[in-house]
């Protein structure tokens, strides 16, 4: 794909877009995502770069359309340039990630001010919601975790990429981020604990319920490799795969 | 109307007519032939023997190859091995198994170090969308869980690795649950298990479908609370031995400044994660920008053998268009759910729920005997009918069990809910790596190995969300078993005396490599020249 998508690139049939990155002019064609128009241009990226399919938040990117007065915010694998569009990586912003350990806890709804006590001062000017670019309702998820409705809090922000956009519009001084990951993994810890297959699972194995299994399981594996002779060609590499009987206490 | 969008309306003719049609599963005797006839894997052109080292004469694809034979970017530095940091253990890879693995360590309390390529968290663990296979339901078992295992794997896994991964499966998910990590419940607490192919019975456990970066998060949070220092833009290019075999630390390179950084550590764990962005034999990739199989050509330098480099996974369903998109994944969940694949004319053709080599080259195969469609590049792909799964399940099941897909189609345009999307198999995972026992440890003494990096587990083709369960029961296992090796150990010394002897194999065998590797980045930049203007 490199050399295709290389090709891809320099052989574009768009037309070509007049954009700004990092406060340069450029021409590149239209269609091309924030990444792609970087590298168009003959810069590389290591900072503002990570999984390039929208879940990591490593490229949070800051744009303006020329014409429009709205500042905006996005993920630079996702946004797609277009004519006039200016934009700036903003790859690290500085926050306080609160230190907890959960087992030390013992009230999260009421120690939630105690971790991050700016939580409880939002002005409602909803401009984290504004600047999410996964969508979600961030100011109404602060003032849910603010009145310890954690369950909502947990399932309104799960696509929440920690890609930070919310802190810096903050008046209020806010890491609406990391308060919902408090609350995520506080709600599921001491709230959301019981799970009866798992458990029972857990004391079978302990019990030893599947060692007569195992013992059997040898025979099962020479007897459908025996029938599976030939399935990867011999002039492949393989590997593992010791044929029976298994001895399950060797270590190396 | 192009080809595309008269193609399209078949899929959507045809759609209520399909819903219940059931369509057989491929005998084995079928399923060898087309995986052999189609599978990139089968495709001889792409592969070569390996000239030197622990696995010479063995044959892997010329991308690997290539960095396995490639010089070490330390071949002509004057470099002084005094170490600027000193640790117990040094983690190499911040994804899930090197995080899972800092926090086993830590709790066995030994000293611990990270250092990762990217950010903390950049990895192919965000990413992953379908889940972790844990035989958590009433009629599954580890024994179940095995066999499947093994069935997908070609019967080419290493059975005492798999068996410790599927019997610790339950334990590991009960260590996430201990860290408030999100799993889909059902109204009894219970964890909600889904399919997924070649899972016999509903194995997976989920957060939607943002499994990967949920549990990324939580991890990544977790080892910022243990206080664990992490070097971040500070990939490793080559380790250090002691001069008698042993591992002792590794040499960094930090991004930011060009400089090397010499850790010395009394036993490293490499948790460096897959291959996807050596685009092997052309495929887009699934994968993270860092995923350049790095670990892969440190650890053969020292001598630690790999096993199984020569097989890869190339998922089913990765996007074919958009363009944009082009080879991010669809989840498998979603064929789990329902979802269809049909060819051109609104046909299906496998049946959607085989293992993912078959269900590949099946794809492959409709594709090259020309009843794929073709995208406005020019490129080939099959649709996967996202609407089937609302129809099936209800008309809000989209929304409510893969939000992410909805959204990330939704940036281009597209409805998911109403329209097929155009996919292709696109490189997804690295099947094989460097060999570990079930401490994680390689052939090389204190050199543990992790996650993707490692090979064994999966034999010669994983079964979706074994991976995510992989990455948390080895990486803790490595931890724990590091940790314990650098109580005993005292911190050994440092040399680059590998090197000599693998670069004499390299003139020994008249090779002479113009690149280096690791190689930590893929190349995309457009060389030529640019129109700029001044602002």
């Amino acid at each position: 794909m490199k050399k295709e998508e290389m090709k891809e690139q320099t052989q574009n049939k768009n037309p070509m877009v007049q954009v700004e990155i990092s406060g340069t002019q450029y021409q590149v064609p239209a269609g091309l995502t924030a990444v792609k128009a970087v590298w168009y241009t003959g810069q590389t990226l290591t900072r503002g770069i990570g999984c390039l399919g929208g879940v990591c938040g490593a490229c949070s990117v800051i744009y303006r359309i020329r014409g429009h007065y709205e500042l905006k915010y996005g993920l630079a694998c996702q946004l797609v340039v277009e004519e006039g569009m200016s934009f700036s990586f903003a790859p690290h912003i500085p926050s306080s990630k609160a230190t907890y350990h959960l087992e030390e806890i013992k009230d999260p709804k009421q120690e939630l001010v105690k971790y991050y006590p700016e939580a409880a001062l939002c002005r409602n000017c909803n401009t984290c919601t504004e600047a999410c670019p996964q969508g979600i309702d961030v100011r109404g998820n602060v003032w849910r975790a603010v009145f310890g409705e954690f369950k909502q809090v947990r399932d309104e922000t799960l696509n929440c990429v920690m890609c930070n956009l919310c802190i810096p519009v903050c008046i209020a001084d806010i890491a609406p981020n990391l308060v919902f990951l408090y609350a995520r993994r506080t709600f599921n810890y001491f709230y959301d604990k019981k799970t009866p297959n798992l458990t029972a699972r857990l004391s079978e194995i302990q019990a030893g319920k599947y060692q007569s299994d195992w013992n059997a399981i040898g025979k099962w594996i020479s007897s459908e490799q025996s029938e599976r002779e030939g399935e990867v060609p011999s002039g492949f590499a393989g590997g593992g795969g010791d044929a029976s009987p298994i001895d399950w206490t060797r270590r190396a | 109307m192009n080809k595309l969008e008269t193609s399209k309306e078949l899929v959507a003719a045809n759609r209520e007519q399909r819903k219940d049609q059931t369509f057989p599963q491929a005998s084995q005797d079928e399923k060898d032939k087309i995986v052999r006839l189609f599978h990139p894997d089968y495709h001889a052109e792409g592969y070569r023997p390996i000239r030197i080292g622990p696995n010479k004469g063995e044959r892997t694809v010329h991308e690997i190859a290539d960095l396995l034979e490639s010089k070490s970017p330390l071949f002509k530095e004057e470099l002084s091995l005094k170490p600027a940091h000193s640790t117990d253990i040094l983690i190499i890879g911040g994804g899930g198994a090197g995080a899972a693995a800092a926090l086993a360590a830590k709790e066995a309390g030994a000293d611990v170090m990270i250092a990762t390529k990217l950010r903390f968290g950049d990895s192919n663990t965000v990413m992953a969308e379908g889940g972790m296979q844990v035989a958590a339901g009433k009629d599954d078992s580890p024994i179940t869980h095995f066999k499947d295992t093994m069935k997908g794997g070609h019967f080419k896994n290493d059975p005492l690795l798999l068996k410790t991964l599927v019997e610790e499966g339950p334990s590991a998910a009960q260590w996430l649950l201990g860290l408030g990590i999100s799993f889909d419940r059902d109204e009894e607490g219970n964890l909600k298990l889904k399919s997924g192919g070649g899972t016999s019975r509903p194995r997976l456990l989920t957060c939607k479908d943002y499994t990967g970066l949920e549990l990324m998060r939580t991890l990544k949070d977790a080892v910022l609370n243990e206080g664990i220092r992490i070097l971040e833009f500070s990939p490793a290019v080559e380790l250090l031995s002691d001069g008698r075999g042993a591992c002792t630390g590794a040499v960094l390179k930090n991004l930011d400044a060009h400089q090397w950084i010499v850790v010395q550590a009394k036993t490293v764990i490499l948790a460096t994660g897959g291959s996807g962005r050596l685009h092997i034999q052309g495929f887009p990739t699934s994968n993270h920008f860092g995923a350049t199989a790095d670990g892969l050509p440190l650890a053969c330098r020292m001598g630690a053998s790999l096993t199984m480099a020569d097989t890869f996974q190339y998922h089913p369903t990765g996007v074919a268009f958009p363009e944009q998109m082009a080879g991010i994944l669809v989840t498998e969940a979603i064929r789990g759910a329902g979802a269809q694949l049909v060819n051109r004319s609104g046909a299906r053709f496998v049946y959607e729920l085989e293992t993912r080599d078959f269900v590949a080259a099946s794809i492959i195969k409709e594709c090259a005997e020309g009843r794929g469609v073709e995208t406005p590049s020019g490129k080939k792909g099959v649709w996967l009918d996202f609407p089937m799964v609302n129809l099936k399940n209800g008309p809000d099941y989209l929304d409510h069990h893969f939000p992410n897909m909805i959204r990330q189609f939704s940036r281009f345009q597209m409805d998911v809910r109403k329209e097929p999307i155009l996919i292709y198999p696109t490189l997804h995972y690295q099947n094989g790596g460097v060999k570990i026992n079930v401490d994680g440890e390689s052939e090389i003494k204190n050199l543990f190995v992790a996650g993707e990096a490692s090979g064994g587990i999966h034999g010669r083709n994983r079964l979706m969300g074994n991976s995510l369960l992989d990455i948390i029961v080895y990486g803790r296992r490595a931890g724990k078993a590091a940790s314990a090796r650098a109580k005993m150990a005292e911190p050994g010394n440092l040399t680059l005396e590998h090197l000599d002897r693998f670069n004499q194999e390299l003139e020994k065998a008249s090779i002479h490599p113009g690149k280096t590797s690791p190689i930590l980045f893929p190349d995309y930049v457009r060389k030529e020249e640019v129109t700029k203007k001044s602002a």
